[in-house]
């Protein structure tokens, strides 16, 4: 009997090999797409001549010639150029995303906790929240907290006192500046040797649990090393950090820190609708860890924070931290919302007031566009890597 | 059978004692859900505290201090005044229509009336006949929402001869021939040609008889308000879900170049905001096309809200192919199936039903994002209702508050209903699934 | 549910093909060869006017939809010069994103929309003004219970802004060139920056000073605001073209002079059947009933007694939509005419 090799394979159609029809379907997308692409291309060439559209970067180094009323890095309407114009825009989106991060975190988690609450009453009032806000755009919220929660304010010189000396008008928010005396270097290195002395003490105790199973807490050591090395040195060196009280004068207050009502509404309104997203996330994370867990731990002995600590938490994180992720870039994503309160973010500064100055259509767009697709891919990766790095290793 | 023994006496358990009286009733509810330690007791103490700080007031100003009726805002301006509802009451016919015209209202009710029938038509559980509503609601819908709305014909000229005295009469020869090609290719079940030919006779005669409609033309920059805001959403879901399905098939092809163009569609519109999407669709559109091409002021927007909601719906779409398991595919491929036989007969229908909550949830996702199409000029709802607020016979303290209620409430109940929707339809699915 | 998923993608392929139909149509529709915008406007039946979307006394329409205003009324003056019928124009609100765009591509045959002649724009962008209606500079508008009667006090003031316009920049050059400091509130659209300053989040609102007196009377207590003195930027507003049809940029320029022309030879809406049976050869000549100055142009001889018969002199215009007989209430001021004391001074017609 002849071996299977030997016989001649089945004649087919070349219509109907699988490996020509793939090229085929390819080949033609691609044409197809390269066809397009030269025409908008040709078109955009076209076009952009007859309607005078500037088609390099020269406008990047141009002066700018506007203001903006806050800015991270030194820039003024005379000196700077379009190139740090989006600096300073950048910077500021970075600032919002910053904040709002840290906000919608601690809200986040306290809500998502609060919706697997015994109490009944905590979980109810979690769930309305979380319910009302997601169920409602953010942008509307946004224009809530701007136009009818911070716009409703009275002005500068009916400022409402709060205490700390922080005055909150319909200007913004007031804060006392600190401003570092003498000396102050000193505390801060008492501060970081407390701090360096903590962690070592840390790590000695996780080794000498690891081979004496004796367990020494390192919180309270911590605490103790801060408050006699850091303290200490803080009244030795004679409380060298004082604040600068802001105080009325003019159109408004003069000294202390501003923070323009645009970020304060933004801040809020970014924070408190990514928590309810949070907490979601939170929530479902850890129903996700098994009931068994928890009990198998409680027939160990361990009490009920170290249940928490050392069974439930890391596994939740485990489920917690992709879609956590992604949550923090919607909110980089959804800062792009400025533009409709005014706040002078990347979108605002150069999507707004540089298009229309440079009229540089294409160039601006695209470098925004990337700009943001280069901060959720770097992102995605880093996730990707410690999604890797925490995944469960089975034997 | 065995017999019982009755020589001894048989075992009588005493009746259960009832649950000591602080476990039972209200008080026993009450200890174990707001009282249970000492911390859950401060936090059911400070949360009464919180709502008895808030609900009064807010109820106050909702209900019992606000203005239902009034002539101008006179009586909203007045101190303590609450919600001025007489303001939405007023400015209800631009929040809903914008600057439509006033007496042509009846075609922008007709297109929500018909396209909400078949919305729940599509998305009732129980409903027959879902294939020929889909077909109506992504295809028929479309094409009649747009003669009607704009009042243009939306029958290109391209498939009939320009515009004659005897156009009808043209027509009506031209779909009886094709008529007659068509239901004998029906019979013979040559579906899809005598499909496309009965298409092409539905088409010229309605083509050929659209303009005895007299209707006439609305342009685009007249429309605003709740109308626009279905319209942005619909656009979205009606291409969003074959092209989200196109790209899902895309990202998961075997052939390396299509797979690679749509993970790179995907990843790319993803990772920017949305409003950088419409800035492009609203800027760089005009210059890719030729001059004569330029797309309306309405339709780029729109081309951008389909082309985003798109790509989450193919990422949503991709996570149900993935959960169909390899064997239905091996399963297929060993019956002979081709890839489209496959696709269509086995994989889309398990995939699509597993994530009908996942697109609910972008739907609702894409409900809220047509907020933003504000920022390229669109008289969409929220931006109806913010321009209003300064009307000076209006302005005051409350306007601002009031209308932003009326909007978060009209927002909420669309979203909400979509996620309880979705959230039955995921109990449904689990239901025929447990074992 | 099952979903029928063959359904499904039958669906989808023909609502693509129905999309693409819908779509080729609406680029059909707004297809026009670009020949002569005189003739396109003629075939179309009506004129194609980017306004201002909403400036009270330049365009801005009323409650019922009726559009008003200067810049109105010189489209109205187009249209009645070309289709002796001033209601034939379609006025299509323009932002000051797009404006010029929407004139390059054709959308709009003429751009009345309150648009600053600079240099650049017609360098660069490929437009021409066809005249100044209304000379105009930017100022600003504080609150009266602030006691400031200079924009010198200014100095640490907030100051709302429509962003990406020349009004940002000649704010940042005024406040520098006078060393004072200012916070600048830029708002994407003019509307949200007059809410912010009515709202008390600026101390001061800036924009042409026309703008100011139209939005200031929009404001709840327009008696509690000022408009303070200082002008701070030249504006020369006007209708524009686009470059490359010389007899279109023509009628738009020429119906302009016609206004000032009748101004100042005293013809108004009421007396111009009248006033054209005068001897006076420069009234003849304009309404047409001495020479066929129209023909030129392209239009009828009596195209300047169309456009002063259904819309009224430069005077009557101004006076109607900004001046005394507005809410406005501007002053003549520059507007007036050369022999008042103002710069309006038109070409004559011989």
């Amino acid at each position: 009997m002849a071996s299977t090799d030997d016989l001649p394979g089945p004649r087919t159609s070349i219509l109907n090999n699988p490996l020509w029809r793939g090229l085929f379907w390819q080949g033609l997308t691609l044409a197809l797409l390269v066809w397009l692409a030269l025409q908008a291309f040709d078109n955009a060439v076209v076009n952009m001549r007859a309607r005078n559209i500037p088609t390099d970067f020269s406008f990047w180094n141009r002066p700018a010639g506007f203001d903006v009323n806050q800015t991270l890095i030194p820039f003024s309407a005379s000196t700077s150029t379009y190139g740090q114009a989006f600096f300073v825009g950048l910077l500021n989106t970075l600032l919002v995303a910053a904040i709002g991060i840290v906000f919608s975190t601690i809200i986040g988690f306290t809500v998502g906790i609060g919706r697997l609450s015994n109490n009944w009453i905590v979980a109810r009032l979690a769930t309305v929240y979380v319910e009302v806000v997601r169920n409602t755009p953010l942008l509307l919220q946004l224009l809530f907290w701007y136009n009818a929660v911070l716009k409703a304010l009275p002005g500068p010189r009916e400022s409402l006192a709060l205490p700390g000396s922080i005055y909150l008008n319909n200007r913004g928010l007031v804060l006392p500046e600190p401003v570092v005396g003498a000396g102050f270097e000193w505390a801060l290195g008492a501060v970081a040797l407390a701090l360096l002395l903590a962690i070592l003490f840390a790590i000695w105790a996780r080794v000498e649990q690891r081979r004496t199973g004796a367990r020494h807490h390192a919180l309270p050591v911590a605490i103790g090393l801060l408050l006699v090395l850091g303290g200490g040195a803080w009244l030795a060196s004679g409380n060298p950090l004082s604040f600068q009280q802001p105080v009325l004068r003019g159109f408004n207050f003069a000294g202390g820190i501003k923070v323009i009502p645009e970020l304060v509404a933004l801040i809020a309104g970014l924070s408190l609708y990514t928590a309810s997203f949070i907490a979601e996330v939170v929530r479902a994370g850890v129903s996700a860890v098994p009931g068994g867990q928890t009990e198998a731990a409680q027939a160990l002995g361990l009490r009920r924070g170290d249940i928490l600590r050392l069974v439930v938490v890391p596994q939740a994180l485990r489920i917690i931290i992709p879609p956590l992720t992604n949550q923090y870039l919607n909110l980089l994503k959804n800062s792009s919302l400025a533009v409709f309160i005014g706040y002078p973010d990347l979108i605002q500064i150069f999507a707004g007031t540089v298009l229309n100055q440079t009229g540089a259509a294409v160039q601006v767009v695209s470098i925004t566009m990337a700009v943001y697709l280069a901060i959720s891919l770097v992102t995605s990766l880093a996730m990707n890597l410690y999604a890797r790095r925490i995944a469960l290793h089975e034997r | 059978m065995s017999v019982p023994d009755r020589t001894t006496s048989p075992f009588e358990p005493s009746a259960d004692l009832p649950p000591p009286p602080m476990m039972r009733g209200t008080w026993g509810w009450m200890r174990e859900n707001l009282f249970s330690s000492l911390p859950s007791a401060f936090l059911t103490v400070g949360c009464l505290f919180l709502l008895a700080w808030f609900l009064p007031g807010l109820i106050r100003y909702l209900f019992i201090d606000a203005i239902w009726s009034a002539a101008d805002g006179e009586p909203c301006r007045a101190p303590g005044a609450g919600a001025c509802w007489a303001y939405v009451n007023a400015k209800l016919t631009f929040f809903t229509y914008g600057a439509y015209p006033r007496d042509q209202l009846w075609r922008v009710n007709t297109v929500m009336a018909s396209g909400g029938i078949l919305a729940v038509w599509l998305l009732w559980p129980a409903a027959k006949g879902k294939g020929l509503a889909a077909l109506l609601f992504f295809a028929v819908f479309p094409i009649v929402a747009f003669g009607l709305l704009t009042g243009r014909t939306p029958f290109p000229s391209l498939l009939l001869p320009s515009p004659g005295s005897n156009i009808e009469w043209w027509a009506f020869r031209a779909a009886i021939g094709v008529a007659a090609v068509a239901l004998p290719l029906l019979a013979l079940q040559r579906f899809w040609l005598g499909g496309v030919l009965l298409f092409l006779v539905a088409w010229f005669m309605a083509a050929a008889h659209w303009r005895l409609l007299g209707l006439t033309r609305i342009d685009t920059d007249l429309w605003g308000g709740i109308f626009v805001s279905l319209l942005v959403a619909s656009v979205g879901i009606v291409f969003s879900l074959p092209c989200g399905i196109l790209l899902a098939l895309g990202r998961r092809s075997r052939l390396p170049i299509i797979r690679f163009l749509s993970i790179v569609l995907i990843e790319i519109v993803r990772g920017v905001p949305l409003i950088t999407v419409l800035f492009m669709a609203n800027t760089m559109l005009p210059l890719f096309v030729p001059d004569a091409w330029s797309p309306d002021r309405l339709l780029r927007p729109l081309i951008g809200v389909a082309l985003f909601s798109s790509v989450y719906m193919a990422e949503v779409v991709r996570g149900g192919l993935e959960a169909v398991p390899r064997g239905q595919y091996e399963a297929a491929m060993a019956v002979g199936l081709n890839w489209r036989r496959m696709m269509m007969l086995v994989a889309l229908p398990q995939a699509l039903t597993a994530v009908i909550p996942g697109i609910v949830n972008s739907f609702i996702a894409l409900f809220k994002d047509t907020t933003l199409v504000a920022i390229v000029g669109i008289f969409d709802f929220l931006r109806a209702v913010d321009t209003q607020r300064l009307d000076p016979a209006w302005a005051g303290p409350s306007i601002s508050a009031t209308g932003y209620i009326f909007a978060a409430a009209f927002y909420f109940v669309f979203c909400f209903a979509m996620s309880r929707y979705s959230q039955m339809m995921e109990r449904r699915h689990a239901a025929g699934r447990k074992r | 549910m099952r979903i029928h998923a063959r359904s499904l993608v039958t669906a989808s392929l023909l609502a693509s093909l129905a999309g693409a139909a819908v779509f080729a149509q609406a680029s059909v529709a707004l297809a026009q060869a670009p020949s002569k915008t005189l003739e396109q406007v003629k075939a179309r039946g009506y004129l194609s006017c980017g306004t201002n979307p909403g400036l009270a006394g330049f365009g801005m329409p009323d409650d019922k939809g009726v559009w008003a205003g200067i810049d109105v009324d010189l489209c109205r003056g187009i249209a009645a010069a070309v289709f002796n019928d001033p209601e034939k124009v379609k006025f299509i609100p323009m932002t000051a994103k797009d404006r010029f765009t929407a004139l390059q591509s054709g959308e709009i045959d003429v751009l009345a929309r309150n648009g600053t002649w600079t240099q650049s724009r017609e360098a660069e962008l490929g437009l021409l003004f066809a005249g100044v209606n209304y000379y105009d500079g930017q100022g600003f508008m504080v609150r009266k219970k602030l006691n400031i009667n200079s924009a010198l006090e200014l100095s640490g003031a907030s100051i709302c802004v429509q962003q990406g316009t020349t009004t940002e920049l000649n704010l940042a050059d005024f406040f520098r060139s006078n060393n004072m400091k200012y916070e600048v509130v830029a708002f994407a659209t003019s509307n949200e920056a007059v809410k912010a300053y009515d709202s008390g989040r600026c101390d001061a609102f800036t924009t042409d000073s026309s703008g100011l007196y139209a939005e200031r009377v929009k404001l709840a207590n327009a008696d509690d605001h000022v408009v303070l003195p200082e002008v701070i930027s030249k504006e020369p507003l006007g209708p524009a073209v686009r470059q490359g049809d010389d007899q279109w940029f023509n009628i738009v320029k020429w119906t302009h002079f016609a206004m000032i022309n009748a101004e100042e030879l005293g013809i108004t809406k009421a007396n111009v059947d009248e006033r054209a049976k005068s001897p006076n050869p420069e009234i003849r000549r304009l309404l047409g009933t001495e020479g066929d100055f129209g023909k030129a142009l392209g239009l009828t001889p009596d195209w300047a007694a169309r456009i002063i018969k259904q819309v009224g002199n430069y005077g009557e215009v101004f006076n109607r939509n900004v001046g005394e007989g507005s809410r406005l209430k501007i002053k003549r001021g520059l507007n007036n005419l050369w022999s008042k004391g103002g710069i309006q001074y038109a070409p004559p017609v011989r």
